[in-house]
């Protein structure tokens, strides 16, 4: 048991450093990600962004502006993910009722 | 719930403090258009500052702060800000959350997506701050008595 | 290889730290270790995405009026900042009802304990 634990460990690790070799080196400016222009012809995402951030909104900080605006939808998301959290919280922590037969739970 | 030990000093460091940071915190929240800021760092910092009186004065003393039934409802009311600022561009002809339709007069395009930017952004730290005291709270009285 | 080890060493590192969270959420038996390991893998995701958005010919992705938006290679890539801005505040909030369930577990049954626990499962 403890064996195969190390095992799934190391082959695990492994694979990660061979996936490595993979990826472009650090701060690699020609790299796939900050490409103009997709394999489809589309714009690329985070140059689209940064070239017309500030002509759309009028707001110097580019995050902000992904945020808010380019992804409204994906924060309003996230925010109902973080009331639902608080919820649930409050519901596993309540103080308990006792039943009707006068037995806590 | 934790035993509470009454200490002069640390009581009186963190009441000095707690108020200069609900002051950056609201700075940062503000701000969040032209510098690194926004509203989930902004609320963040505000809880911060309330749950350091929280762990310096103990749960009671507290209460007189910010009460513990105000968690939630608060939370609940950041939602609704920011799903009111959606559907407020809805209801005037634009899609869900186009902020180009908010009904302001004498606005510009991009000055108006500007100024939807920011009332998003106070819901989002609203929503950010209550919620983390409200988890906190719920923790604390959750604790294992015996 | 001295340039490849200088292009990739930031992602060896965080493959160390993904292994040192894994290690944690395998090996413990107390579910609080279990639940500190997954936090630092958790850590480790992040990282991974601010790493990848680095440029080194750029700056923060705040508009420079001396600049200019017109070179995008002035500027880091602001996707992944927002993205993670996000998960680390929904990652806080998923840890609160982590802990709150490991609250309640051992209110229940008065162990943390993963084999303990187990039997107390069962015989109950």
């Amino acid at each position: 048991m403890k064996i195969t634990n190390w095992l799934l460990l190391i082959s695990f690790g492994a694979l990660l450093v061979y996936a490595s070799f993979g990826l472009p080196n650090r701060g690699d400016v020609s790299a796939n990600m900050h490409r103009e222009k997709s394999l489809a012809g589309s714009p690329g995402a985070s140059s689209y962004y940064i070239r017309n951030a500030y002509r759309d909104a009028e707001t110097p900080n580019m995050v902000t502006v992904i945020l808010a605006d380019y992804r409204g939808y994906d924060t309003l998301g996230e925010e109902t993910v973080i009331l639902t959290a608080g919820l649930i919280c409050y519901l596993i922590l309540r103080k308990k009722r006792t039943k009707l037969d006068g037995k806590k739970t | 719930m934790l035993k509470y030990k009454f200490n002069p000093i640390i009581l009186l460091v963190s009441r000095v403090v707690s108020p200069f940071i609900m002051i950056f915190a609201l700075y940062v929240i503000f701000h969040g258009h032209y510098s690194p800021g926004g509203g989930f760092q902004g609320g963040t910092m505000f809880a911060a500052a309330l749950l350091l009186i929280r762990l310096a004065a103990g749960f009671d003393i507290a209460q007189l702060q910010f009460k513990k039934i105000l968690g939630t409802p608060l939370g609940s009311v950041g939602v609704l800000i920011y799903f009111g600022t959606g559907f407020l561009a809805m209801l005037s002809g634009g899609e869900f959350l186009n902020y180009h339709f908010l009904p302001f007069a004498g606005f510009k395009a991009d000055e108006l997506r500007s100024l939807g930017i920011l009332m998003v952004e106070i819901g989002v730290g609203l929503a950010v701050l209550a919620i983390l005291v409200a988890i906190y709270d719920d923790l604390l009285e959750g604790y294992p008595h015996d | 290889m001295t340039d490849f080890f200088l292009g990739h060493y930031a992602y060896f590192g965080i493959i160390t730290l993904l292994i040192i969270g894994l290690y944690g959420m395998i090996f413990k038996k107390n579910l609080a270790k279990k639940l500190i390991g997954m936090t630092i893998f958790q850590v480790s995701i992040i990282m991974f995405y601010v790493a990848s958005a680095v440029k080194w010919s750029g700056t923060v992705p705040v508009l420079d009026p001396l600049a200019g938006a017109a070179d995008a290679a002035k500027y880091i890539s602001p996707l992944q900042h927002c993205l993670m801005l996000t998960a680390i505040v929904v990652g806080v909030a998923t840890s609160g009802v982590a802990f709150s369930l490991l609250i309640a577990i051992y209110r229940h049954y008065k162990t943390l304990d993963e084999s303990v626990l187990m039997d107390r499962m069962k015989s109950s």
